[in-house]
């Protein structure tokens, strides 16, 4: 996992080693201060030897200097490793979710993919920052410390060894039992902010029957119950701070018990003794430096999983080594189409598919919800791959397709169709980028969308926010058939993509397609069948079946399915 | 472009946007904040102590060794007196104030955690019920996303706050105070020395402390337009999948995430060498203490002694740690204060109005067929008036010339004058866009109108209490919006204290029990925010049962227009055609079968009623009702 993480780091190589050496020179210098002043202490105060002061005292100095030196250059380096690391790997991320195919998109879901490129990487940038110094600091600092403390005198800085480990367990124990508990308040944070989601988008349902109390006390069960998972979690860390100051009072009474004994014994300076105090701060504050340490570890854990399960999914939909660059024309062939969005034999969404479509036709689609209508149109431009058998356009397996060249002249008009921030022109310009006015406005013509557009006092250039939240669900649809229809396609698919539309509307977008493109094949799925009922051929499907394919008038002779859809909705027209 | 790129400053999906400001008034909202602490003056109190008592054994733990080495080791190194007691009896002294010392920090830090845990609850549950009182206008004028981040980022800064920042300023700068006290006693002459360097301290503090927030701002910049991005692409994937538009989004998120590296970079910058810059400056003091200490003495200059200049340098590092811990501070309060005025700003946001004083009140006949207002519920309702006049509720709308707008640049709605007689069914239609919603709207009093005057069984709308005038109004929206909770618990949501037997008989009505009770558990199955459990059209027909189960006498239907199979479609109008059964209904209409049954049809166009009548005669009528529909009819 963190082999597969390192691989971002790249250019900032050079700056994630010298961090390190850079903090662990720093570290060294610091430890080296008190031992200075110490020999400052023996030799230049108590004997009052003032050239012995100065020397010292320069030494110091140049200790000091330098320890501020590797320090800034350490924290510049690590600004550096850190952010670049994060710029990689949010890059890395980025670039592989794009290459993602749409069954690697449903796995991971769309709110999971933003929450692992911010939240994740930026948790995963503290962390590598924090690992490339405190990691090198807090061990090394310890040593230093230790190492000083015998160099000073032996006997009493045994002590160190016999406290040191107490004090490891002891922070260890708090954090195994204080981390489930952290969890479970940032679990229970999500429920609290799943409430207020809920409420925002129920707003109108809330007031509409008057529960605004009803949901208070909702909320207000939810907040005392983490007020006090809130306390439980953080009392224990609260617990720990005295506790570990405790041990270092301890052990600096002890020193200064057996140091003076020695002192007066003539068998220890008292600089020495005060060096001696010094690093026993210094070695217990190291131990609680690299607790942080360890629990930032910890908790930044799931999200090095989280990122690296990104890195792991494979797209399963490339490009052939000689793919085919050109599509002949709009024809489609399905030949003994299984497909399964599992990949299991056993749980196929489309079972034994096989049409055949000359160019130019117009072939609809009904069906009811769960009968894989989707599916089966998502294989054309090859978003899905089938499990068995083949889809052929224009007479060549889709597979054999530069996978660019074939959604260009696959278009489809997804069922939730999104719009972009930005002018209505340059949204409609992804279906194509070099489109001119001209061709923008005759799509939106044919579209029923020049209308309204003309109606923004801004024209084209009205701006829509993200998510087209400023348009209606209407307008929404049919910028988006003017988009799909820029491609300027062979084969052009609906989905469902008029729901929203009146049907007037509809009918008029209709007749312009077939007047103004009248060789572009159509495929259009619908809920009505007034959408579908001049199509060359229907298709009834049905739990992934074919239940039947013909016109309207032979279905509605001869497929109960059909039939009965019709019944229901003449019904209301009559 | 550039520029009407500019125009949308949305907020990045967890809000990071609203963190970068600088409080406005930071002195009112610091004190507002602190009001909040009041009732919890006696814990604050011994909070106050504890510090106290915690800062001053810090300092005495910063002279002990130098009262020992003066007062013991040197005049007995001197002496050759070998009596350790009196070093015992200091050792001992030592040991009880720092176990007091450590108890009283401990007792301070958790008396603060359980202070600012409830007070943080008492501001999140005061934010949430205000939350819930303000009028539909805010929550269509302000990003859910926005609202969002006051409960989690701005929330978190003041946790942070609370719990650490503050006792940390307190016992911070009383520490330096205390030790401060502790050097002028010890020598006010070698106490100079540490003004020296403390003033440069200062000074590093101030020069860095402002570039470092000039450029984390810009990195919080930064940090939300790459994840509104981020964002944006990421929900939109299978759309730029199938316009081959990888190249060019990839193009873009590499410029963003350059200029998001740089601003990150230097922001760190700043804030890594804060570190190692005031360490830097403390061991400078903490050297100059020496040396010169060491001069005076061997010039036994100023009465210094060994003792002296030890308490010194151990004193240093309490003056100089707690000044750099203090700088870390700032930025955390800043961002916590900004963090409770965009909170309190929402607390502060002006409730839903409310003047009405009528109420819907439990009815029910007396033996001479009088209407009188009782406790139980009799399945009859009626309006109470102040006076105590009673008004039987049958379910009568009017609406007289009414005009609205969202914001008065763009009227929605003119001189729209609509009847409903008890029992009446009125459909409006028309294309998206032509203000059929907002009527519905404005009769519950979602929104205030501008004009003209909505009544209700002869009472004004606005006399009537909200909360009545809404229990008057059953309402079937178009998004099904439900709740987390049981099955049971979103029927139930439309009349709290129903029985499971009620609950089910409204199921059943709505069409709904027959896939409830396919589900595994049933009626007990937990819905969870968004998941995909339901269907559409199952979500449907439950949001029909929780309206049923309210039995209002007057309902408002928005026909769904989303895609579900016929045979839920069918289920979803059967139900909905029970729930219609003898009441007044007004329905936004987008099926023929439900018009052609409503006993008027109002045609809407720009905010307009411009046809009405029934279905027939208007079809007879030829106008735009006519035309609306040939296409359908044409085709059939």
């Amino acid at each position: 996992m963190i082999k597969t993480l390192l691989k971002s780091v790249r250019e900032y190589k050079k700056y994630t080693i010298l961090t390190p050496i850079m903090v662990v020179m720093d570290t060294l210098f610091f430890t080296l201060i008190p031992k200075l002043m110490a020999s400052l202490i023996d030799e230049g105060i108590t004997p009052g030897d003032l050239d012995s002061v100065y020397k010292t005292g320069l030494k110091l100095l140049l200790a000091i200097a330098l320890m501020m030196a590797f320090g800034v250059l350490g924290g510049v380096f690590a600004a550096k490793a850190s952010g670049g690391f994060a710029k990689n790997l949010r890059h890395d991320v980025f670039y592989k979710m794009q290459d993602f195919s749409f069954s690697n998109v449903d796995k991971f879901n769309s709110s999971s993919l933003v929450v692992r490129l911010t939240t994740d990487v930026q948790r995963l940038q503290g962390v590598y920052q924090m690992i490339i110094r405190l990691a090198f600091r807090a061990p090394f600092s310890l040593i230093f410390a230790c190492v000083m403390a015998f160099t000073i005198n032996k006997e009493l800085a045994m002590i160190f060894l016999y406290v040191i480990p107490f004090i490891a367990l002891f922070l260890f124990i708090i954090i195994k039992v204080a981390m489930p508990r952290f969890e479970k308040v940032y679990n229970e944070y999500d429920v609290l902010n799943g409430v207020v989601k809920e409420n925002l988008d129920g707003i109108r349902v809330v007031k509409a029957y008057v529960r605004e109390d009803h949901q208070n006390k909702k909320f207000q069960k939810e907040t005392a119950f983490i007020e006090n998972l809130y306390k439980r979690a953080y009392g224990l860390p609260i617990l720990a701070l005295p506790i570990i100051l405790m041990f270092v009072y301890l052990v600096t009474i002890i020193i200064t018990w057996f140091g003076s004994k020695m002192v007066i014994a003539h068998s220890l300076t008292t600089g020495d003794l005060f060096a001696l105090v010094s690093y026993t701060a210094m070695a217990l504050f190291s131990l609680i430096m690299l607790s942080v340490v360890f629990v930032n570890l910890t908790v930044s854990l799931a999200s090095a999983k989280r990122v690296v399960e990104i890195f792991e999914a494979k797209s399963d939909i490339r490009n052939k080594s000689n793919p085919v660059t050109e599509v002949k024309d709009g024809s489609i062939k399905f030949d003994h189409v299984d497909f399964s969005y599992l990949g299991r034999e056993d749980k196929l969404a489309l079972r034994d598919i096989n049409i055949d479509i000359p160019s130019g036709h117009k072939l609809g689609i009904i069906g009811g919800t769960g009968s894989s209508k989707s599916t089966l149109v998502q294989l054309l431009p090859r978003l899905y791959d089938v499990l068995n058998g083949s889809v052929k356009i224009g007479g060549v397996d889709v597979k054999e397709y530069d996978i660019k060249v074939l959604r260009d002249n696959v278009s489809f008009v997804l069922q939730k169709s999104v719009l972009f921030s930005g002018t209505v022109r340059e949204n409609l310009k992804w279906g194509n980028q070099n489109a001119t006015d001209e061709q923008i406005i005759e799509a939106c013509k044919i579209a029923q969308a020049d209308g309204f557009i003309n109606e923004f006092a801004e024209g084209y250039d009205y701006f829509i926010e993200q998510g087209g939240l400023n348009v209606s669900g209407g307008q929404r649809q049919r910028l988006s058939i003017a988009r799909a229809l820029l491609k300027s396609p062979k084969i052009i698919i609906f989905d469902d993509s008029t729901s929203a539309v009146d049907m007037a509307t509809e009918a008029s977008i209709r007749e312009g397609l077939a007047s103004n493109l009248p060789g572009l094949t159509q495929v259009i799925i619908a809920q009505r069948i007034t959408s579908v009922k001049d199509c060359d051929s229907i298709l009834v499907l049905d739990d992934g079946k074919i239940d039947a394919i013909g016109t309207h008038e032979e279905l509605l002779a001869s497929n109960l399915i059909y039939q009965e859809v019709y019944k229901s909705q003449s019904r209301e027209d009559a | 472009m550039a520029e009407a790129r500019k125009r949308v400053p949305g907020p990045g999906p967890h809000g990071a946007m609203g963190k970068v400001e600088k409080p406005k008034s930071f002195g009112r909202t610091t004190n507002r904040l602190l009001s909040y602490l009041k009732v919890h003056w006696f814990g604050l109190l011994i909070v106050v102590v504890c510090i106290i008592i915690a800062a001053a054994a810090t300092i005495y733990s910063g002279i002990f060794l130098g009262t020992i080495i003066d007062n013991n080791l040197l005049p007995m190194l001197k002496s050759g007196d070998k009596d350790m007691s009196s070093i015992a009896y200091e050792i001992i002294k030592y040991a009880i104030i720092m176990i007091g010392g450590s108890l009283a920090t401990y007792i301070y830090s958790r008396i603060m955690l359980n202070i600012s845990q409830r007070v943080l609850r008492v501001i999140r549950d005061e934010m949430f019920e205000h939350m819930e009182s303000l009028p539909l206008k805010y929550f269509d004028s302000n990003g859910h996303g926005d609202i969002m981040s006051r409960y989690t980022n701005d929330i978190d800064a003041m946790v942070n706050m609370l719990t650490q920042s503050l006792p940390n300023v307190f016992s911070n700068t009383l520490q330096m105070v205390g030790v401060f006290v502790a050097m002028i006693v010890l020598s006010w002459k070698l106490t100079a020395v540490v003004v020296v360097t403390l003033v440069a301290m200062a000074l590093v503090l101030k020069l860095l402390g402002s570039s470092s927030s000039n450029y984390f701002s810009k990195q919080q910049k930064s940090l939300g337009k790459e994840n509104a991005f981020i964002e944006e692409m990421t929900s939109g994937i299978k759309t730029v999948k199938v316009y081959n538009h990888e190249g060019e989004v990839k193009k873009n998120f590499d410029k963003l995430n350059t200029e998001l590296c740089e601003n990150t970079t230097k922001a760190n910058i700043y804030s890594n060498v804060f570190m190692p810059v005031m360490q830097g400056l403390g061991s400078l003091q903490y050297a100059l203490l020496g040396v010169v200490g060491g001069i005076l003495i061997s010039r036994g200059m100023w009465a210094i002694t060994l003792g002296i200049v030890v308490s010194f340098l151990q004193l240093s590092k309490s003056l100089t740690d707690p000044l750099a811990r203090l700088g870390q501070q700032v930025n955390a309060v800043v961002q916590a204060i900004a963090g409770a005025e965009r909170v309190f700003s929402l607390i502060d946001e002006p409730c839903e109005d409310d003047k009405g004083t009528v109420e819907l009140v439990n009815a029910c006949e007396d033996s001479d067929g009088v209407l009188r207002p009782c406790e139980k519920c009799t399945g009859k309702w009626a309006w109470k008036r102040t006076d105590g006049e009673i008004v039987p509720l049958k379910g009568d709308v009017h609406l007289k010339d009414v005009n609205f707008s969202y914001n008065s640049d763009k009227q929605i709605l003119h001189d729209i004058n609509v009847y409903a007689h008890p029992g009446q069914i009125v459909a409006f239609v028309g294309s998206t866009g032509a203000g059929k919603t907002t009527i519905t709207n404005l009769i519950n009093r979602f929104y205030e109108i501008e004009k003209g005057e909505i009544i209700y069984d002869g009472i004004n709308v606005k006399e009537i209490k909200k909360d009545s005038l809404r229990r008057g109004l059953g309402m079937v929206l178009q998004d099904t919006c439900l709740f987390s909770g049981t099955i049971k618990e979103n029927i139930r949501f439309g009349k709290l204290d129903a029985t499971d037997e009620e609950v089910v008989a409204a199921a059943k009505l709505a069409n709904a029990d027959f896939f409830i009770s396919l589900l595994p558990d049933g009626y007990d199955t937990y819905l969870k925010g968004e998941d995909n459990l339901l269907s559409v059209g199952q979500r449907q027909l439950l949001s029909i049962a929780r309206a049923a189960i309210a039995n209002p006498p007057v309902m408002i239907l928005d026909e769904a227009t989303s895609s579900i199979d016929t045979r839920t479609e069918a289920h979803v109008q059967e139900g909905m055609a029970r729930l219609m059964d003898g009441k007044t209904v007004f329905v936004i209409a987008h099926r023929l079968s439900t018009i052609r049954n409503c006993d008027v049809i109002m045609v809407m166009e720009n905010g307009e009623i411009i046809e009405r009548g029934t279905h027939k005669e208007l079809l007879d009528l030829k106008g735009s009702y006519f035309s609306l529909y040939t296409g359908k009819k044409q085709l059939t």
